[in-house]
């Protein structure tokens, strides 16, 4: 039987659904009946090749990270340079998408949560692309963080609004952003930044990021002659992976990988992989899906190096590959994807963003132990000029 | 019959409409909620709306946001709110009470025993803000299995279909939410309301209290004219938030004795 989710509810068996409270089900089943039209529309297709080709930049090349490879000894580590995107992420191929769509829709105002920032920059660049008013919802301990990226998004023009509940992190972004969506039902589009929230977003999102595999199904063969032995990239809300994974679904041979933000350790409890970290399977922010909570349910704080992986769930169709067996999930803890981030400056002349550097440190810790024939294609979901701060403060450095 | 049946046909003999405030279990303190439940009941509620708080009230605005994170500090948990509901009922056996929250803490402790519970405890109905219709098949099966009514929300957008599929599940009262939005927005359109309950009406036949948004008696009173009961939320839980431990209850037995008088005239 071939793969083929979700159902016309939008369950990807047990998870996904939609969530929400009264109020936003006729939105939510707008924006399903709206995607559905225009989805295989020859008109939106070209308009969306189009600026992904001239405005994002695309296709994103794959790069042979020869130097790396080598210091490890082992499997070959490609990857799929989403970091030379316009915006410095794979965040805009969906902006782009779903601004698309809240054109077509007579949508003037746009709104979204962020986390690490580049869901909000790449928000706030295709609403000033196209002529929209833009409200981001930004933790206050992300702003902290992430403080180049608030900056960007006020000179694209967007408000930056800053969320002081709960913890202060991209789940209390997404509280806030469905606060406002609510509120303004009618004028608004949530431009919603990852694979996962009520149906239709996961599979919205998700084909909108599959640009990520359909290029390298074509590239990788081109470049080695063969696809490679393994697909890894890290999963926070899981919209990079799933770009990158769906379309190697049916490739039996393709293994797949996501990388989940191990923080202090499993063990520790600190981290932020309701996956690999056996979470309970829950709803929040609008689907069913695994998530971290306490035995009362209520969800716990996650904690992860990087603001755009700290967040308890992860999208529905992550948890179903892991139920199929599909896709293996592992995680990766702070320490490591420093490391890893480490590694590629000074081995590559790349600095990768601090999600993608975990998807990277799973490769470096697997390389080793394989063929020098064996090829991992790692997604580099964005760069990481946002994390200096980050980074230059884990190292005591004061810029 | 029902406990919220019989108190909706009494009020309707009576031609009264119901009061239905709403407290957050465990605010200010676990050790108030119950003698609040017992003050609400004395200066007048009908229907006691229970919030269970839950780390993520993603429909609520600030002030209930507070409520629940004062409550989950306080320790307060679903199997706490239940124990709430059991020990209220050593002394009212003839309130209906209704637990209203999210439905994650009720996923954790599993349907079938969160029902059971409930039949057991007291409980008459439950409001699971972000489970429509379409997700709460086995939530149903089970809360009807112990008689206990699954009460839904209609808003502002919900169209005609829905509204007819709600009419299909609904036990107990419908709640019809007021105005787009939070709650505790202050944005409440009157003449919108007097529009959209006809158009409820046509499909429901149960009771349709309305809420979010009701902040004075004025209001309650306007919109006790339009429907049959109101529900008076975020006005409370600020009298809660606002009011030293010791004069709380006496504070917001005021402030629901005024609502009570408001909608009788
Ligand atoms: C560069 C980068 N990679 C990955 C992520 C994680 O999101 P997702 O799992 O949806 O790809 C983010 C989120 O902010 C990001 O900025």
């Amino acid at each position: 039987m071939s793969y083929n989710y979700p159902d016309q509810q939008g369950h990807f068996e047990q998870y996904g659904g939609i969530y929400m409270a009264e109020t936003l089900i006729p939105a939510v089943e707008e924006l399903r009946q709206q995607y559905l039209r225009f989805r295989d529309d020859p008109e939106f297709k070209a308009e969306f090749a189009y600026e992904l080709k001239h405005y994002v930049g695309r296709p994103s090349p794959i790069y042979h990270a020869k130097r790396l490879s080598e210091s490890l000894g082992g499997a070959q580590i490609y990857l799929k340079r989403e970091d030379l995107n316009h915006t410095g992420a794979h965040k805009i191929n969906n902006a782009i998408g779903q601004a698309l769509l809240a054109k077509r829709m007579g949508k003037k105002r746009v709104i979204a949560e962020t986390g690490a920032g580049m869901h909000g920059v790449a928000t706030a660049t295709v609403a000033a692309r196209f002529g929209m008013e833009c409200i981001v919802y930004m933790g206050a301990e992300d702003i902290q963080r992430q403080a180049p990226n608030v900056f960007r998004m006020k000179l694209l023009g967007a408000t930056v609004v800053p969320v002081e509940s709960g913890s202060k992190t991209l789940k209390d972004a997404c509280n806030e952003a469905i606060r406002d969506w609510v509120t303004n039902v009618e004028s608004t589009f949530y431009i919603f930044g990852t694979a996962a929230g009520p149906h239709p977003y996961p599979m919205m999102v998700r084909d909108f990021q599959c640009v990520i595999g359909n290029e390298a199904k074509e590239q990788m063969p081109e470049m080695i002659g063969r696809q490679p032995d393994a697909v890894i990239a890290c999963v926070g809300g899981g919209s990079n992976a799933i770009g990158l994974f769906h379309p190697y679904i049916e490739e039996k041979s393709v293994q797949i990988i996501g990388v989940e933000a191990g923080g202090h350790g499993i063990a520790s409890g600190k981290h932020a992989a309701p996956l690999t970290g056996n979470a309970k399977v829950g709803v929040l922010h609008g689907n069913k899906v695994y998530l971290m909570q306490d035995e009362n349910g209520q969800i716990i704080e996650t904690h992860s190096i990087s603001a755009g992986l700290d967040y308890p769930g992860v999208g529905p169709e992550h948890c179903l590959l892991k139920d199929l067996g599909r896709a293996q999930y592992v995680a990766i803890n702070d320490d490591e994807a420093l490391a890893a981030f480490d590694a590629l400056c000074r081995f590559e002349g790349i600095i990768p963003a601090l999600e993608s550097s975990h998807a990277l440190a799973h490769a470096m810790k697997i390389a080793p132990s394989m063929g020098k024939d064996k090829v991992l294609l790692v997604n580099l979901s964005g760069r990481g000029d946002k994390d200096m701060n980050t980074v230059a403060r884990i190292k005591g450095i004061t810029l | 019959m029902s406990r919220i049946d019989t108190t909706f046909g009494k009020l309707k003999q009576q031609q009264r409409k119901a009061l239905i405030p709403f407290v957050t279990a465990g605010d200010p303190s676990q050790l108030l909620t119950v003698p609040l439940m017992h003050e609400l009941v004395k200066v007048g509620a009908d229907v006691i709306e229970l919030g269970v708080p839950f780390s993520d009230p993603m429909a609520d605005g600030p002030v209930i946001q507070r409520a629940s994170e004062r409550a989950l500090k306080n320790g307060m948990s679903l199997r706490g709110v239940l124990g709430m509901v059991a020990e209220f009922r050593k002394q009212d056996t003839t309130t209906p009470v209704v637990l209203m929250g999210y439905g994650n803490p009720i996923e954790a402790m599993g349907w079938e025993t969160f029902a059971q519970r409930c039949a057991e405890v007291g409980v008459d109905g439950v409001l699971t803000v972000d489970f429509p219709p379409e997700e709460s098949h086995e939530a149903f099966e089970h809360l009807q299995r112990h008689n206990i009514a699954p009460i839904f929300l209609l808003a502002p957008t919900t169209n005609e279909a829905r509204i007819e599929q709600v009419a299909k599940l609904a036990r107990g009262y419908v709640y019809y939410v007021s105005l787009k939005g939070v709650t505790g927005a202050g944005n409440l359109d009157l003449s919108a309301i007097e529009e959209k309950i006809p158009q409820l009406r046509k499909h429901i036949h149960l009771p349709i209290g309305v809420g979010f948004g009701i902040r004075d008696a004025a209001t309650a009173r306007a919109v006790s004219k339009l429907c049959d009961g109101v529900v008076v939320g975020s006005r409370i839980v600020q009298e809660i938030e606002n009011s030293d431990e010791k004069n709380v209850v006496a504070n917001v037995g005021k402030l629901v004795k005024e609502l009570r008088i408001a909608i009788d005239q």
